[in-house]
């Protein structure tokens, strides 16, 4: 049977753009291939859950592969935790049925509904980054199926070529059908954090610096507002699975319960039915909201925090990203080498306080050494995110933190991105000509395309 | 443990009737035509829900082998099997069925014959054993004919019909005949058709179809308004229908 493909109106995570997509939407494993052997679209590019906040799954008139339905479990090795899966399979569904088992995702990102194909394909990191580095770290083969349809299988060991390519690769190497990742043991759905509230940002990079190996999971809340001798005031959430054995007795029973069960649900509790206004998040409200936040935090430790709440706060609410009203919004994440870090970001906030912006959630944190992927984002220093509403200006003013970003050796998240421009890109990932080569080898026919890819040259 | 067989199982409202039986802890045989398929669908519901899933070759559109195939089936299930249900259908190109009458016979062939014809056998192997269940897909398409796709929902409406006459032979051998009418549902035969309003998803739908099992409905319409969409439309004199572009 032709797969057929549907005209559809879609948006990245931020909705800052809508493009016109022609979508895919395979059933079965087979008709990615038939889809891209149909000669129906000019290029082709896959999406997961949409998750990224630019146009990283968006391909302007071209065609859309979106695996969804492929997401089937393959197989799983109760001893060693190793999991084989089909790349539309959401982190949410692995939570579901493994960590009743005793198991959980080895990487995190802020939301669990991303796709093992978006994982690999942005490469992405966690709170535990420091530890463990990103997600590829944890997969130990892929099945890719190329741009001319020919099938690979690619580990560390076997076409790594190909593998640290399409690792970070932005889904410009083919589509990855399925994978096979390693997942970590965790034995109760609870995190144990401590809390601090650090005065500025000296305060809190020294704390990181100083104490951040004895977590697992470590992460800061900005208040982007805060400027002068409070600039970067925070809160650092760092924390470690709760072993089992020592969950207080109310837990219990829930414990029991949960390890009788086979899943456990992951459905988001609200919804947002209609846009808000798109002056609803101004520099006011975001400014008291950012305010508030940092005052009714303490300094507290130990405190038992179930794993949604810790890891994915924003999940609750099915489609927060309708807050930021029909402008939209985006999300600005960088990442600054360890020996210029400080300074940059120090650069960064205050450029960002003085411009007035402000973000609504700023999230600071440490990134361990870099991994071998041609285009992964983390580099060992810091890493800041920051998600701006869309306005007047807007472009110029963060071609502007790019400049700063460069002049500070730092890096923006490609997941992210919506603004950047061709030239401050490749001067940010510096193996950008080893992809190309690997990818065109990959892609001679150049059928593989995003608008992400258009904007910013990735591909010739 | 109770087992099902499902035939049609390895896309859109099959697999999802498959996932909800399994998540109630049913074992299950899927049946279908495309193999591969079937496997990895299996091992994934068997990883989920820990119940044992196998995957077995039926094409309900080739009528030499149909019996054999279904009665392997029937087999397999052994005891246990508690019903059967038939998901499998062909929407096909009713543009092109215009023009090539290969595809409008697959179209009458696989929506209406091939129904019949497994359903026959299924009833012969409930009715001997006194119980179960049987549950197939027609369609609201079934309930009055249209120009968009009339070949597909005259073969629906004879299954109905057919379905009725079903029951009522099963009613005293103590067999429940279940006749599900899905409105859209968003499975490949709804998706790139363009914006096409009330879709249902696949899950949603597999829960109502599940729940009709459980209680033993006759007819259920899924989700359930289009039982009124339909009195509506059937409710439209012939005169003034006929007009209509629908
Ligand atoms: C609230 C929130 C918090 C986040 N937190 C983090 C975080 O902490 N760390 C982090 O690293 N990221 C984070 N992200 C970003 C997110 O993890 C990435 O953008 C991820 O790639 C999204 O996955 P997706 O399935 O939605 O893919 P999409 O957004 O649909 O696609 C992302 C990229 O993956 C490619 N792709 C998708 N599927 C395939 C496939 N099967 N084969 C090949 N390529 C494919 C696409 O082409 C595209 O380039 C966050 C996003 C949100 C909304
Ligand atoms: N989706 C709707 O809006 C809608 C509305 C009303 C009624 N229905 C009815 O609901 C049922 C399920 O539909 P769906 O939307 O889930 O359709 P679907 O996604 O196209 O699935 C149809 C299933 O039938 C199987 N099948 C087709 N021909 C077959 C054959 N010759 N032998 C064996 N299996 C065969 C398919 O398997 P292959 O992979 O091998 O093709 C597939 O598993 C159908 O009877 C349909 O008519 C659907």
């Amino acid at each position: 049977m032709n797969p057929s493909f549907s005209t559809q109106s879609l948006f990245g995570w931020g909705r800052y753009r809508l493009e016109s997509c022609h979508v895919c939407r395979p059933e079965k494993r087979s008709e990615v291939a038939l889809a891209l052997a149909s000669g129906l679209q000019s290029s082709y590019i896959a999406r997961g859950l949409g998750r990224s906040y630019g146009d990283a799954s968006l391909n302007e008139n071209g065609g859309v592969i979106w695996p969804v339905r492929l997401n089937r479990f393959i197989s799983f090795d109760t001893s060693t935790g190793e999991l084989e899966c089909e790349c539309g399979t959401s982190l949410a569904e692995i939570i579901q049925y493994f960590l009743p088992r005793g198991w959980f995702l080895p990487v995190s990102p802020g939301t669990k509904f991303v796709t093992v194909g978006g994982a690999i394909a942005a490469d992405i990191h966690g709170k535990n980054h420091h530890r463990d580095g990103t997600f590829s770290n944890f997969v130990l083969s892929l099945e890719l199926l190329t741009p001319v349809g020919e099938l690979l299988r690619c580990a560390p060991t076997s076409n790594s070529e190909i593998f640290w390519a399409t690792v970070g690769g932005m889904g410009l190497t083919g589509v990855i059908l399925s994978a096979r990742l390693r997942l970590r043991r965790a034995d109760s759905p609870y995190v144990f954090v401590d809390y601090y509230k650090a005065a500025n940002l000296e305060d809190a990079l020294m704390n990181m610096e100083a104490s951040d190996e004895r977590y697992d999971y470590s992460v800061a809340w900005i208040d982007a507002f805060a400027a002068g001798k409070i600039l970067g005031r925070s809160i650092l959430m760092r924390g470690n699975h709760a072993p089992a054995a020592e969950l207080p007795a109310r837990l219990w029973d829930l414990q029991s319960k949960l390890a009788n069960n086979d899943a456990i649900s992951t459905r988001p509790k609200w919804n947002l039915i209609a846009d808000l206004p798109s002056g609803a998040l101004n520099p006011l409200t975001v400014r008291a909201f950012n305010a508030a936040y940092f005052a009714l935090h303490r300094t507290i430790a130990h405190q038992l925090v179930n794993f949604e709440k810790f890891f994915y706060p924003l999940d609750a609410i099915n489609n927060w990203n309708r807050m930021y009203g029909k402008r939209g919004f985006v999300q600005y994440q960088i990442a600054l080498p360890q020996a210029s870090g400080r300074e940059g970001l120090r650069a960064v906030l205050d450029r960002l306080a003085r411009s007035g912006r402000g973000s609504f959630l700023a999230v600071l944190k440490r990134f361990g050494e870099s991994g071998p992927g041609l285009l992964s984002f983390p580099l060992r220093g810091y890493t800041l995110a920051l998600d701006i509403p869309a306005g007047r200006g807007l472009a110029p003013f963060l071609h502007e933190l790019d400049r700063m970003t460069l002049d500070y050796g730092g890096r923006v998240y490609l997941a992210k991105d919506a603004i950047l421009r061709p030239e401050d890109f490749a001067a940010m990932y510096p193996r950008l000509d080893d992809f190309r080569s690997i990818q065109l080898k990959l892609d001679p026919k150049r059928l593989f395309s995003s608008s992400l890819a258009r904007r910013l040259k990735i591909v010739g | 443990m109770p087992t099902v067989l499902i035939l049609g199982a390895n896309a859109g409202i099959g697999r999802a009737l498959a996932t909800e039986f399994a998540s109630h802890r049913y074992d299950l045989i899927l049946a279908g035509r495309d193999h591969e398929e079937l496997v990895i669908l299996a091992a994934d519901l068997g990883l989920r829900y820990k119940v044992s899933v196998r995957a077995m070759p039926v094409d309900l559109g080739n009528f030499e082998s149909l019996e054999a195939a279904l009665k392997e089936c029937f087999k397999a299930g052994g005891d246990s099997l508690e019903g059967f249900v038939l998901c499998a259908g062909h929407m096909g190109n009713p543009g092109a069925a215009k023009k090539d009458l290969r595809e409008a016979r697959r179209i009458l062939e696989i929506n209406f014959t091939g129904s019949a014809l497994a359903l026959e056998v299924a009833a012969n192997h409930f009715e001997q054993k006194g119980r179960g269940f049987i549950c197939a897909l027609s369609s609201v398409a079934g309930d009055r004919g249209r120009q968009s796709n009339y070949l597909y929902g005259a073969a629906k409406g004879g299954l109905t019909t057919y379905l009725q006459g079903l029951r009522n032979r099963l009613y005293h051998p103590g067999v429940n005949v279940i006749t599900v009418k899905p409105g859209f549902v968003d499975t490949r035969m709804v998706f790139g058709k363009g914006k096409l309003p009330l879709v249902a998803s696949p899950d949603k739908a597999a829960r109502d179809i599940y729940r009709a099992v459980t209680k033993q409905r006759d007819v259920v319409y899924v989700p359930w308004f289009w039982r009124f969409i339909m009195f509506i439309i059937r409710a439209i004199p012939e005169s003034i229908f006929k007009r209509l572009r629908m």
